[in-house]
């Protein structure tokens, strides 16, 4: 038996969490409309699939955005030479500029500042190289995307420690929270390095507020730790309020700037998760330096450089491109909650992100993690739909699902919201007395389309959701 | 002062290495040929330029390559959402298919079991981090690489143990040297996890013979240890002998294939370093799982991995390409090193690889590193040609360098070899004593040889073939 490393042979890349077997349940039978129209409907993946059509024009416009085409040719060579780990100078600046257009230009990002990494997958990695040693330790609040129990961890032997946040209050960050799991730390004897925040948060879809984010400065500037920003779903704000970033919070707030690192990518603002584009944008003159040279472990295709930089240094498509997202998100958004309310099913309230954070803990037979997993059995086997349980993000209660709404066309939204409001149906069948005669005013408007959907008083961000008649009746 | 880890803080990364020094000094005034003549030239950069015209025909009749042409644009979407980390099924094909043939279809690749990287760079690392513990080591012949201590050691922990290789039988892996440095990491309290080879070899520019890949292959099956082998400049190999492979060896010795690993990419083969397509190829399930799962940390651009496969799908494509690239490389090696040899510079007699191995030996003024580093500094100061010094690919023995001659233009070539002329002709006058009154002849007959261009020198006189003896230079016969 020949002898591989501890890291190789243990689980630290996580694929065991159940985070994935409903992937496997979904690769075994995919849906397709016309192939497998029982198959399982992805709710589980976080894409932005609404803009390609957008984009495409884009491209189809500008040939030589392609290294391939008779205009591109020419540079095709040099192109694929380049191995600089600075990257090309106008990929950097064109990103920069993005980041800046995607926070309402009210900050400049500077494109010496921007270092490339494979993917934000890539990025989460090596910022934990640079800024921890293995058994140390970085804060990430609850719940948090699965990836980062293996991008973190895995190959650098860094510790996490959960800041625990709760639904009483919409999982906020509070400083109790932060000041609970710093000394919780201590007491496992683990060195606090840093804390991680997800801002728009995966999986819940909301923003951070001004006040939350300038806690969390002075906390980070308090304990001398650093403080890394995941803003990857940054252009995913689709309605009030507002973004608001730590390079703009740091413009407010004293601050120590060798502390702040953001991570950024275009997997989900642009929709482009297979390009590999990840960035890592810190505030520290040595770690950018470090991170720097560890990017060579992970550098853009510099074919993807090039096009990303013909398209991103395009101010109008830009600006165009920001918006229409914003709008395309914002209607699906919409639809899906609204229809979801309609047979009962809330969500956390939430203006960003690519999924809902969806609440069926009154769907529990027990208020308990195991009752969270039959529920979850049951919404994979027999509603075919993967979505993800709360449990996987490492949330502290159960009964929340994260669900995925941009990754479909319209046609599967539709029979993935038939097959939910059948399964309430008859789930309700069996909680609601017959005495609740609704059950034939509720059919009726089950039937309400997209199209009905997108009538005038409903389409404003600023008018409130319908109510359920199902909803009234329980409270 | 705010800290960070103890990687970040330290010199693993590799960058104070005299290695990256002449870089420095090429950066600061980089050669052109008409905004600065006077620049240094790039001979330290092992890169494959000559066959882009080649190349960029192919892409011009192909536009269905490019996800962003009208061709192909209809595959920009599902190319665009593509992460898985399998990679594309196309691509895997396509590559297996590519390596292949690069080795004459004497083996066959299995799709399944290619596995993506971030380039060269990130499969050392991965296959490091799968191997081995932090503490635990790799033997690695030299010289060999800079890149590796930074790629193998840095943020994994690994340590490395040379195998010392030596000019007296030009630097071949003795089974000897491999057993005197697994001795050694013995002594040292180091565990052995494995052997890295690098075939065809970087700086040497030499292939492994069959016997001593057999050696090798008892050697890491003896010891129970795995072996890696760098393949990368596979299709460099641009004369005989033929190259033989990890993968052909295997199947002609008893072998334990759970210890075969091959590290490839389309780097130094195809010229495209900048596509950052890196591949690693195990025989060892376990191993192949979890590379693939560490791969997330450094997949190919979907989009390459489309032009890549539809590239080396095109089968005549392939076969011409592997043709035309070999003959350019023989063309530029043995004209570069015919020149050299007009002025009495030497080499290691090679056969593949995007570089020779220089040697300078005689023109030490001590058989020392630190003369090695003298050198090496007039060569980038006065005669300004950025090459490496041998230190730096921790050779054993002063006096060798490694040069570049894949990476420029026919024209850039003649200013780095008129340079070299001159600086030669410069050194020799103080060093041949007045008596020899050869030295009008030699000048005249020197300047004759040097006015041969590149035109000349591909006449069909005979020197063309690569097996007619290199021409003698009428300088180094004066001097034995």
């Amino acid at each position: 038996m020949v002898a591989m490393s501890k890291i190789a042979t243990g689980n630290g890349h996580g694929e065991n969490s159940p985070y994935f077997d409903g992937w496997k349940a979904y690769e075994t039978n995919p849906f397709h409309p016309t192939d497998r129209p029982d198959g399982v409907i992805q709710m589980g993946l976080a894409e932005n699939q609404l803009c390609f059509n957008f984009i495409k024009k884009w491209v189809v416009k500008h040939p030589e955005a392609s290294l391939c085409s008779a205009q591109g040719v020419n540079k095709f060579k040099e192109t694929a030479l380049f191995q600089d780990y600075h990257g090309m100078p106008e990929f950097r600046q064109s990103v920069a500029k993005f980041m800046g257009k995607v926070r309402g230009d009210r900050v400049k990002f500077d494109p010496d500042r921007i270092v490339m990494s494979g993917g934000a997958t890539g990025a989460h990695e090596m910022v934990a190289f640079c800024l921890a040693d293995p058994g140390e330790a970085f804060l990430v609040p609850t719940p948090y995307y699965p990836g980062f129990d293996r991008d973190l961890r895995w190959r650098t032997g860094v510790e996490l420690v959960p800041v625990v946040c709760e639904s009483s209050n919409d999982f906020k960050i509070t400083t109790n929270a932060l000041e609970t799991a710093y000394e919780k730390a201590k007491e496992a004897n683990l060195r606090v390095k840093g804390l991680l925040i997800t801002n728009p948060s995966n999986p819940l879809g909301t923003i951070l507020d001004r006040e939350t984010l300038k806690g969390i400065i002075e906390f980070i500037n308090e304990k001398n730790i650093h403080l890394i920003g995941d803003e990857i779903y940054a252009a995913t704000v689709f309605m009030e309020p507002e973004f608001v970033s730590i390079s703009e919070i740091l413009e407010e707030v004293e601050c120590n700037r060798d502390l702040i690192h953001i991570v950024y990518s275009l997997s989900k603002d642009m929709g482009f998760p297979g390009f590999r584009v990840g960035i890592v944008y810190s505030y520290n003159d040595a770690v950018v330096s470090c991170a720097r040279k560890m990017s060579s472990f992970g550098l853009v295709s510099t074919q993807t450089q090039h096009l990303i930089a013909s398209m991103l240094s395009d101010d109008d498509f830009v600006d165009n491109f920001i918006m229409e997202s914003k709008e395309r998100l914002f209607r699906r958004h919409k639809y899906f909650t609204w229809s979801l309310s309609q047979v009962g099913i809330g969500s956390l309230k939430s203006n960003a992100g690519l999924f809902i954070w969806m609440d069926l803990r009154k769907l529990l037979k027990e208020k308990t993690f195991e009752a969270e997993m039959d529920l979850w059995q049951v919404i994979i086997n027999e509603v075919k739909l993967n979505v993800s349980p709360g449990s996987s993000f490492h949330c502290n209660e159960p009964g929340w699902f994260r669900v995925c709404f941009a990754n479909m066309d319209d046609q599967t939204m539709e029979v993935a919201l038939l097959r939910i409001r059948t399964f309430m149906l008859e789930h309700n069948k069996a909680m609601v007395p017959r005495k609740l005669c609704s059950r034939s005013s509720l059919k009726l408007s089950f039937s309400r389309r997209q199209d009905d959907f997108m009538s005038q008083s409903i389409m404003s961000p600023h008018s409130p959701l319908p109510q359920s008649p199902l909803v009234q009746a329980r409270t | 002062m705010v800290s960070m880890s103890k990687i970040a803080t330290g010199n693993g990364h590799g960058e104070n290495s005299p290695y990256f020094e002449g870089w420095k000094a090429y950066e600061t005034n980089p050669f052109h040929p008409i905004d600065r003549p006077d620049g240094v030239i790039q001979m330290g950069l092992a890169e494959n330029q000559l066959c882009f015209e080649f190349i960029k025909k192919w892409l011009m009749e192909h536009p269905e390559a490019s996800v962003c042409t009208s061709e192909g644009v209809g595959r920009f979407k599902e190319t665009a959402l593509f992460q898985d980390y399998h990679g594309m099924p196309e691509f895997r094909q396509a590559v297996a298919k590519f390596m292949g043939k690069v080795r004459g279809d004497r083996v066959k690749f299995d799709p399944e079991r290619i596995v993506m990287s971030g380039g060269a760079t990130g499969a050392h690392e991965t296959v490091a981090f799968c191997l081995a513990d932090p503490g635990e080591a790799l033997l690695l012949p030299t010289p060999y690489y800079p890149g590796f201590d930074r790629d193998l050691r840095w943020r994994t922990g690994v340590e490395l143990v040379p195998v010392i290789c030596e000019s007296c039988n030009n630097f071949q892996i003795t089974r000897n040297a491999l057993e005197a440095a697994y001795e050694k990491a013995g002594e040292d309290g180091l565990r052995v996890k494995g052997l890295l080879i690098t075939n065809p070899s970087n700086p040497l520019g030499t292939i492994m013979d069959r016997d001593t890949l057999k050696s090798i292959v008892r050697f890491v099956n003896e010891k129970n240890i795995h072996l890696i082998g760098d393949e990368i400049y596979a299709a460099t190999v641009f004369k005989s002998p033929e190259f033989v492979s990890i993968s052909e060896v295997i199947e002609e010795v008893e072998c334990d294939r759970d210890l075969i690993h091959i590290v490839y990419s389309l780097s130094k083969d195809m010229g495209f370093p900048g596509f950052r397509v890196g591949i690693i190829y195990s025989y060892n399930d376990a191993v192949m799982n979890c590379a693939r799962k560490m791969s997330s940390y450094g997949l190919v651009s979907s989009q390459t991995q489309h032009l890549i496969a539809t590239m080396l799908n095109d089968h005549d494509f392939v076969d011409d390409f592997i043709v035309e690239s070999r003959e350019q490389l023989f063309k530029r090696h043995e004209y570069f090193t015919w020149s050299l040899s007009q002025v009495g510079i030497g080499s290691l007699k090679g056969n593949g690889g995007l570089f020779i191995w220089m040697d300078l030996r005689k023109l030490l003024k001590d058989n020392t590193f630190e003369g090695e580093m003298d050198l090496w500094r007039v060569i980038i100061n006065e005669v300004k040609l950025n090459v490496s010094p041998g230190s730096s690919f921790h050779c054993h023995e002063p006096g060798w360098f490694r040069v570049c001659f894949a990476n420029m233009d026919d024209n850039t070539m003649e200013v780095a070899l008129s340079r070299i002329r001159a600086f030669i002709l410069k050194n020799n006058e103080s060093i041949v004593p007045r008596k020899l009154c050869r030295r009008s002849s030699l000048k005249l007959s020197l300047s004759r040889s040097l006015s041969r261009r590149i035109d000349d020198f591909m006449s069909p006189t005979g020197i063309m073939s690569p097996h007619s003896p290199l021409p003698q230079s009428p300088l180094v016969r004066a001097r034995t």
